[in-house]
């Protein structure tokens, strides 16, 4: 069964090839979006069958890895040179991303057949999407980290396609060059990476690198930069500071893609790569102190902006840019099996948050300002009802999914020694404000009086939307039953996977069942505090919200405005650069000094030519004059040397 | 044999139909063209059966063909190839009908003379690329300057004589020392002991070692100088951009496409084997030119207005990386960089093809004269995509192989022993897409013109013949990104070997030059 990994990736790929290069000579919508969700749901499938069939064996044997051919190499024959094959690993962490890819990813497959219905870019947008499916398996089931890269600017490629879906629009083009020039900066970091690891190890292969990297000491510079690199890529691939910017604008694209692409998948990229890397980041205690300090900053930071947001979707993307901080905190205080979890969950009830904001959006006419919105209960009620569950999953209210993987990371700071009492505040301070701006999000949209036009009349999705937040819902509800502390089945899945980091990170186990308690009371009760401020505030005194804008103007400005990080960047980096080049490198040395100088040096041979000619003046006695001087020189020369 | 043949056929199909041309009547544009095309495309068939006799695991050249010439001087007519030269001839082969495919209606004037300088020019460029003899690679190397400067300067635009003289001025101010060096390297031959005068590539390998350091500076210099300015290498490029905006799209394709590769390849064919200390010495020079230029070449670029000149400029950073891969003197940076040589030939050639389609149709060549053409031009717009993103050196395409290859190899080389050229380098992916990224969205994405008209033109999509041209590229541009192993594997002797004498060298073990050459002493 293990030998039919690489049809996992091979399906997206058939998809996004016949859609592709006929997708626009199919004219019925139905026929390409068959082929769309079929390419995505066949891989589904048979990750599902493999997942079973590694169920049905021992744990030590659930890992393969299948080749496919020589891909990237000198094709010399000496030792030492770089080769990298196609080859696919297939082990516990491998196959729960390539469910929840192939998985989620065909919910929101089918969802688009809803949402993108009578798009004249429909067999576009289902081919780009196919690719991305396949790009993204690619990176998380690829064996070695050159195929994870492919995989991982292959994501960021679809991005920019997605991103810049309705080109013709003024602002998505910016948003999606945006995104993949940011992510550019962060693959910067993850090249030179690789370049170190190869050097270093000899090798790009996973299980080649991991099984000799314990030789390393603790603490080594080269594993050091080795780690820090690749979390470089990590921070612009899943928006951390100080590269989270392009993520707010990647809202830019149809709201699926942010389902799919922007929250629920590619932009937890780097979360898998740290924990697949997780033996070197073992071995990089100042990194993982890093990756925990942005980590828990980014969560609080994206949170304090989300409370004040006023596009559905930014609230959205500003909350993902938080949760992802949540995870990268996890990674950084060795939870990598909490990460991996909330991971999972956040896909859940993420990717039902965006579902349910575009169906708002849908029923709204493209409208995506919650203070034009409002008692829109009664006319969504199924969505109403799903995007709640995934409000009350991403606040942390027991029993939804996302209060037992946060609880976890929260757990994970205070109890492993990697953690610190600043990063568990941060960790509760973020988790408070989340319960707040996703109540905000709900009671504006959904409760309250209506404050849309009356010519708008909201009406339900149809079918094919409202089925997948169904299915998400139920996931998002549920989902967390996997991962209850002590009894954890993820923890305990994933355990072959970190075993050897979490040896050298955590040699002892020391847990105080009270402290757990009462930290989990703690977290339950700044979430339950949360709602109750956010219903209070936005259901019956909002006066309270405006009076606090009143008196801090400057705060809620600052906020507002995202802290001016884009116009920081803008008049810090990009403008220096741009100008710096037209008119010192281009204007100064090209055309000035370079071709002055040629040119100048023509001018001068022509001036000399001008000169010299002169001397041919094709009168006889001057030549005769010439000749005799000549001849005077020469015998003076002679005589006098 | 026949095979003995086959690269002189293939050296020298085109000039038969170029003189095939003479004979058509001028006003029979068609046939012209045709006859043109069948020539170039017939070409490019024959050169496929140096490909399919080619034996990668051999070390040394292939196919060689001598005619004793001036024998005097024992100057012959020595051709053969080797993986790097047969990677080179096929680009030539391959790109040379495309360019003329791709450009059917392009010209206005003078077709008969346009075509005869196309096919001859290619007859210089295989001939550059196939020639042992360093007297026949230079007369090949400067014949081909003749084409090339009547191309520009006929058929190009509207600077196009300061464009077309800077071009030659520039060129031959490097070439005629290579003369004065070729000559003394010659000379040198014949007071080695049982030495004789001679410019057979082949003996000068096996007496290289026995330049002195001070004469070899002096020779690498004189080459250098002449490699680097075709290269080119910052900063000697200003011709570039010039001889770029000016030409025709033929000439830009050729001219990017493989002329520049000409000083890439004459730096790894001579400069390094011949020259091996004073390659060593002049290392981290080379090296730093080499980055600045992907640096500065990708800033130049990103600030441009004409998209032919962001092109052009984008070419100076390309071209960085692969001097930086040759002169990191290792196997990945060398492989990277030959297969580089290839990847630049393909995208930017295609690049240019692809400007001049637009350019044929509105007559503007402003970046700011464009902005949602996309709607009006899918089919450009993904051709135009996907060869910008081959540029950037998105993994699965072309440019990331040899661009990986280099960055690793100039990374980890024990012999410039210095990463930050590599670090540095790597800067050059932020850039380039940057520049290429931005030039997409603002000629492709936006709101279309409200009158619909760009330049004071409608803008229609592509012909099929249009299609046509690029399809092939396409084709190549994954199949390098996805299985470079076709390509890669036919250079891996030379770039080992070289590798490994340089490696000899610098250890000062003993030189066995017949590392690079297989060939006896022979007179």
């Amino acid at each position: 069964m293990f030998e039919y990994v690489p049809i996992i990736v091979l399906f997206p790929l058939i998809g996004f090839l016949s859609l592709g290069l006929f997708g626009s000579r199919i004219k019925k919508e139905k026929l390409v979006g068959v082929i769309g969700c079929g390419a995505v749901g066949l891989s589904f499938l048979f990750a599902l069958l493999i997942f079973f069939q590694m169920l049905s064996i021992e744990p030590d044997q659930r890992k393969q890895i299948v080749t496919v051919f020589t891909w990237l190499s000198t094709f010399t024959a000496s030792p030492g040179s770089l080769s990298v094959e196609i080859s696919y690993q297939i082990d516990q962490l491998s196959i729960l991303m390539a469910l929840v890819v192939t998985g989620v990813g065909f919910l929101i497959h089918i969802y688009s057949i809803g949402y993108m219905h009578k798009d004249p870019g429909f067999w576009r947008f289902f081919a780009y999407m196919n690719l991305f499916i396949f790009m993204m398996l690619n990176l998380v089931l690829a064996d070695n980290f050159l195929l994870l890269f492919l995989g991982w600017e292959g994501v960021g490629l679809c991005s920019y396609l997605l991103i810049g879906f309705w080109y013709e629009k003024k602002f998505t083009g910016d948003a999606a060059k945006k995104a993949f020039v940011v992510n550019r900066i962060g693959d910067f970091g993850f090249i030179i990476g690789m370049v170190l690891i190869f050097t270093t190890f000899g090798s790009l292969n996973f299980s080649t690198v991991f099984s000799s990297a314990p030789l390393q000491t603790t603490g080594s510079t080269t594993i050091f930069w080795i780690t820090l690199l690749l979390f470089i890529g990590a921070i612009g691939k899943s928006a951390q500071i100080p590269l989270f910017v392009w993520l707010p604008d990647a809202m830019a694209g149809p709201t699926p893609v942010s389902a799919l692409i922007h929250a629920a998948t590619m932009v937890t990229a780097g979360v898998y790569m740290v924990a697949r890397c997780s033996i070197l980041y073992a071995l990089a205690p100042v990194t993982m102190q890093i990756i925990a300090v942005v980590g828990a900053v980014t969560a609080v930071f994206a949170a304090t902006i989300g409370l004040v947001q006023n596009d559905i979707k930014k609230v959205l993307a500003y909350s993902t840019v938080s949760q992802l901080g949540y995870m990268f905190l996890a990674m950084g205080v060795a939870a990598f099996s909490a990460g991996i979890f909330h991971l999972m969950t956040h896909a859940f009830f993420k990717a039902l948050l965006f579902l349910g904001s575009g169906a708002v959006i849908h029923a709204m006419h493209e409208e995506q300002d919650i203070r034009k919105m409002g008692g829109l209960r009664e006319y969504l009620p199924v969505t109403y009802k799903t995007f709640l569950i995934g409000a009350i999953a991403i606040a942390g209210i027991p029993p939804f999914s996302g209060f037992f993987s946060k609880d976890e990371i929260i757990w994970k700071t205070y109890s492993n020694e990697q953690g610190s009492p600043v990063l568990l505040i941060l960790a509760i301070l973020g988790a408070a404000m989340t319960a707040f701006y996703m109540f905000r999000l709900v009671t504006l949209t959904f409760n309250g009086e209506k404050r849309f036009n009356v010519h708008v009349h909201p009406h339900e999705a149809p079918k094919s939307m409202t089925v997948p937040l169904i299915i998400l819902a139920f996931l998002s509800l549920a989902g967390g039953f996997v991962g209850i502390p002590h009894v954890s089945a993820v923890e305990e899945w994933l355990d072959p996977v970190f075993s050897s980091a979490l040896y050298r990170l955590l040699p002892g186990e020391s847990t105080s069942e009270l402290a757990e308690i009462l930290l989990m009371a703690i977290s339950v009760a700044v979430a339950v505090l949360g709602i109750a401020a956010a219903r209070h505030i936005y259901l019956k005194r909002l006066d309270i919200a405006t009076s606090f804008i009143k008196r801090y103007p400057r705060i809620y400005k600052v906020l507002l405005n995202k802290y001016y990080v884009d116009e920081i960047y803008d008049a810090a980096v990009v403008e220096p650069i741009v100008k710096g080049s037209n008119e010192v490198l281009w204007k100064g040395i090209d055309v000035a000094i370079i071709d002055g100088i040629v040119n100048g040096s023509a001018k001068a041979v022509a001036a000399i030519s001008q000169f010299v000619r002169k001397v041919q003046t094709g009168v006889v006695q001057s030549y005769a004059v010439i000749f005799i001087g000549g001849v005077l020189f020469i015998i003076a020369w002679l005589l006098f040397r | 044999m026949i095979s003995e043949y086959i690269l002189s056929i293939t050296i020298f199909l085109p000039l038969l139909f170029a003189i095939a041309v003479l004979f058509v009547p001028k006003a029979n544009e068609k046939l012209i063209k045709l006859v043109g095309f069948i020539g170039a495309a017939l070409t490019f068939v024959v050169s496929l059966f140096l490909y399919f006799g080619f034996d990668p695991a051999l070390d040394g050249f292939q196919f060689i063909q001598r005619i004793s010439w001036i024998s005097s001087l024992n100057i012959s007519y020595l051709v053969g190839i080797d993986g790097m030269s047969l990677l080179l001839i096929l680009l030539t082969t391959f790109l040379t009908p495309l360019a003329l495919l791709g450009t059917w209606n392009s010209v206005e004037k003078q077709l008969k003379e346009y075509t005869l300088m196309v096919l001859l020019l290619e007859v210089g460029m295989t001939g550059v690329f196939a020639s042992l003899d360093l007297f026949l690679f230079y007369i090949f190397w400067e014949a081909m300057l003749i084409p090339m400067y009547f191309i520009i300067g006929v058929w190009g635009g509207a600077n196009r004589i300061y464009a077309a003289v800077k071009f030659f001025i520039y060129t031959l101010t490097g070439s005629v020392l290579m003369l004065v060096a070729i000559l003394s390297l010659g000379y040198f031959a014949s007071t080695v002991e049982n030495g004789y005068f001679t410019t057979s590539l082949l003996d000068l390998y096996q007496i290289a070692h026995k330049l002195p350091i001070n004469l070899q500076m002096w020779m690498f210099a004189a080459f250098g100088l002449s490699f680097a300015i075709k290269v080119p290498i910052w900063p000697l490029h200003t011709w570039l951009p010039d001889a770029h905006v000016e030409a025709p799209t033929a000439g830009s394709v050729i001219l990017a496409g493989v002329l520049l590769k000409m000083g890439t390849y004459g730096l790894l064919r001579f400069n390094l084997p011949l020259f091996a200390e004073a390659s060593l010495k002049m290392m981290p020079i080379m090296c730093l030119l080499a980055v600045v230029g992907i640096i500065y070449g990708a800033l130049v670029a990103m600030v441009q207005t004409d998209i032919k000149k962001l092109v052009a400029y984008s070419s100076v950073s390309h071209l960085g990386f692969v001097v930086l891969g040759i002169f990191s003197m290792t196997e990945e940076g060398m492989q990277g960089a030959i297969i580089q040589m290839v990847n630049h030939g393909l995208s930017t050639g295609a690049l240019f093809l692809l400007v001049g389609m637009i350019y044929d149709r509105t007559h503007t060549r402003l970046i700011a004269d464009y902005g949602g053409a996309a709607k009006l031009m899918p089919v450009y717009a993904t051709f135009l995509l996907i060869i910008s993103l081959s540029s950037i050196g998105l993994p699965g395409l072309n440019g990331f192989v040899g661009e990986f290859l280099i960055l690793l190899g100039s990374f980890k080389s024990s012999l410039l022993d210095n990463y930050w050229f590599a670090v540095f380098a790597c800067l050059g992916v932020i850039f380039s897409a940057v520049y290429m990224l931005w030039m997409y969205q603002r000629v492709m994405m936006g709101p279309v013109h409200e009158d619909g008209l760009y330049g004071g033109h409608k803008l229609t999509d592509l012909t099929r013949r249009e299609v046509a041209a690029l399809i092939p590229i396409i084709i190549f541009i994954v199949w390098i990104g996805v299985y470079p192993k076709t390509f890669i594997k036919l250079s891996a002797s030379v770039s080992s070997k070289t590798t490994e004498l340089m490696q000899k060298i610098k250890s000062g073990a003993k030189i066995d030059y017949s590392l690079m050459s297989t060939e006896k002493l022979s007179k």
